[in-house]
């Protein structure tokens, strides 16, 4: 670690009358040592650990050596390749659904709900704190085949659209993809919800008068103020969302079936069953590689670099 | 058309009540369903009314204890990760020093990458150190992943504190000590408090890291897990609803409190 090496100068700017002695000025790397020595040992150090695993060759019982054998890359992609462009499909429906249904709650929250804010809240953010694996499983009752969403959804004739396009099977919700994404939305939702309402409670409600004042539609005053404020919101819900979205397996093994199958999923697989650890140190490394690449293009394009 | 009329200009209201009814539905359910009497393993259809698992909780085999595993992980996770967390938040916000950026992303990135990434490159160090997977493993991997978050909850309570208070104390003649136990650590106490309630959620509530690096050692997440498999028994709903009703009460109380101080200064 070279960060406890040398203290750094006090830099001009700080409002610092007195110079600080040796060891006033070694206080920030003492308080920081512990947390960020955990974090190197224990976050840093085993991707490392997991990138020379991914280029070593060999079995359980002969042991595993580094041959920097990097086919095991392109094996793994070609040979699962379609769980991860489902898994970047899926958790890509879900974090614009969060979003669509999202956006109106904390707007709800932010600017309608008065003194039922509080109330609100709670809801949203008791969840937390509630198994999210128990509430996965309610769904499985809530979609079951002779449930009551299945029998509105067929009656409507909601489910001949949506197998024509796919997403269903034979009249039936659960077990198909729009299960797994109903699941990852579901679960995702207060990630998404929390930034969003931080973001649109800071905004000035005179600037909606203002706007009024100025002949704005209430539509033209959401496009042109209230939405770009919004706008660091929105980014750091989208990545809340999507990140742990990408990676999910739960929902797809809970609500899905073996053709909704998500790149997490297999990555589990190879590591805790078929113990295949290159493969599946490869695999993890290829979803940590797509998602890095994602986000940044999407941190650029949004324009709010200075957000992380 | 009035109606129409209405509809649209309660829009996002509506929306808004809709979702929350889609976020609400499932612990409705788990619910309801706590109060049911399956015919076979699985509780997933509804057959008849029944206290039976409400006066019988623990009555599944190693449900209980997995639970109370889970709250023990739990507890030492939230104090670990926030001693740690709020001295690093500290340092950051306090002081300016080489390798700040470096620092900052390296709390960033736990948070910025999909857990099961973590959780398998973890698994990987442990099997290099020929660690033994149990408890211990548990509770370091709780710690590594719930730090990054209550960094950020006390980072952003410390940026807004005036740090004319603390110097106003000292002129006063506080000592560092004194400073810091009588007004540092009040002022900054909601955002700790905050970091370390959503360590405890995080931590109670993980499965895919802990499903790496637990070996043979069950969590409450993980019975349920392991549950859906072989017939999930309906104190699983018991303990979901109670989760939820204390939950509902805590954050309710917390807020009512925050609340109260606000009202309370001039």
């Amino acid at each position: 670690m070279s960060l406890t090496q040398e203290a750094p100068p006090a830099p001009a700017a700080e409002p610092v009358v007195r110079k600080p002695s040796t060891r006033k000025r070694l206080i920030p790397y003492w308080l920081l040592l512990p947390g960020i020595l955990w974090l190197v040992v224990f976050f840093a150090l085993p991707l490392v650990y997991q990138a020379s695993t991914s280029v070593q060759t060999g079995s359980l019982e002969k042991g595993f050596e580094v041959t920097w054998h990097f086919r095991t890359y392109w094996d793994a992609l070609s040979d699962y390749y379609p769980q991860f462009i489902r898994s970047l499909l899926y958790a890509g429906t879900a974090t614009l659904l969060c979003l669509l249904l999202g956006y109106p709650l904390a707007y709800l929250i932010a600017f309608k709900a008065g003194r039922w804010r509080n109330l609100v809240l709670v809801l949203v953010i008791a969840p937390f704190f509630t198994s999210f694996l128990i509430r996965t499983l309610a769904w499985k009752t809530i979609l079951a085949d002779g449930g009551a969403v299945v029998d509105v959804l067929n009656t409507l004739h909601v489910l001949d659209v949506t197998s024509w396009l796919g997403w269903t099977e034979n009249n039936r919700v659960l077990a198909t993809p729009m299960a797994v994404v109903c699941g990852l939305t579901y679960n995702f939702l207060p990630f998404m919800i929390l930034p969003l309402y931080t973001s649109l409670e800071r905004i000035d409600g005179r600037l909606h008068e203002a706007a009024g004042d100025l002949y704005a539609t209430p539509a033209t005053t959401f496009r042109k103020v209230t939405f770009p404020l919004s706008m660091p919101g929105v980014v750091s819900g989208t990545l809340l969302t999507f990140i742990p979205a990408s990676g999910d397996y739960v929902n797809a093994e809970l609500l899905g079936s073996t053709d909704t199958k998500m790149v997490g999923s297999v990555i589990q697989t190879q590591f805790l069953r078929v113990l295949d650890y290159p493969t599946a140190a490869a695999l993890s490394f290829i979803l940590m590689a797509a998602v890095l690449i994602m986000v940044t293009v999407y941190i650029r394009r949004s324009g709010t670099e200075d957000l992380v | 058309m009035s109606a129409l009329r209405w509809l649209r200009r309660h829009l996002v209201v509506i929306a808004g009540l809709l979702t929350l009814a889609y976020m609400i539905l499932p612990n409705i359910v788990v619910m309801v369903f706590s109060f049911n009497k399956p015919n076979g393993r699985f509780n997933y259809s509804w057959q008849r009314f029944s206290l039976d698992a409400w006066k019988d909780p623990c009555g599944v085999a190693d449900m209980c204890g997995s639970l109370s595993l889970s709250l023990q992980i739990a507890v030492w996770a939230t104090i670990g990760a926030t001693a740690l967390g709020t001295m690093i938040a500290f340092a950051l916000v306090r002081y300016r020093f080489r390798a700040r950026g470096a620092i900052n992303s390296l709390i960033f990135l736990p948070m910025a990458m999909p857990e099961v990434v973590m959780a398998a490159s973890l698994l990987t160090l442990f099997l290099n150190m020929g660690a033994q997977l149990g408890f211990w493993t548990i509770l370091i991997a709780h710690i590594m992943f719930c730090l990054s978050f209550v960094v950020t909850a006390v980072k952003a309570r410390v940026m807004s504190m005036d740090p004319r208070l603390e110097e106003a104390a000292r002129d006063l003649y506080a000592g560092p000590v004194q400073t810091f136990v009588r007004v540092t650590l009040p002022i900054a106490a909601p955002g700790i408090a905050a970091g370390a309630l959503l360590a405890f959620a995080l931590s109670f509530d993980d499965f895919i890291i802990t499903n790496f690096n637990a070996g043979s050692t069950v969590t409450f997440p993980m019975f349920v897990w392991g549950s859906a498999q072989r017939g999930t028994p309906v104190q699983i709903n018991v303990i979901g609803t109670a989760m939820f009703i204390i939950a509902v009460l805590v954050v309710l109380t917390g807020q009512l409190i925050a609340n109260r101080r606000k009202n309370a200064r001039p």
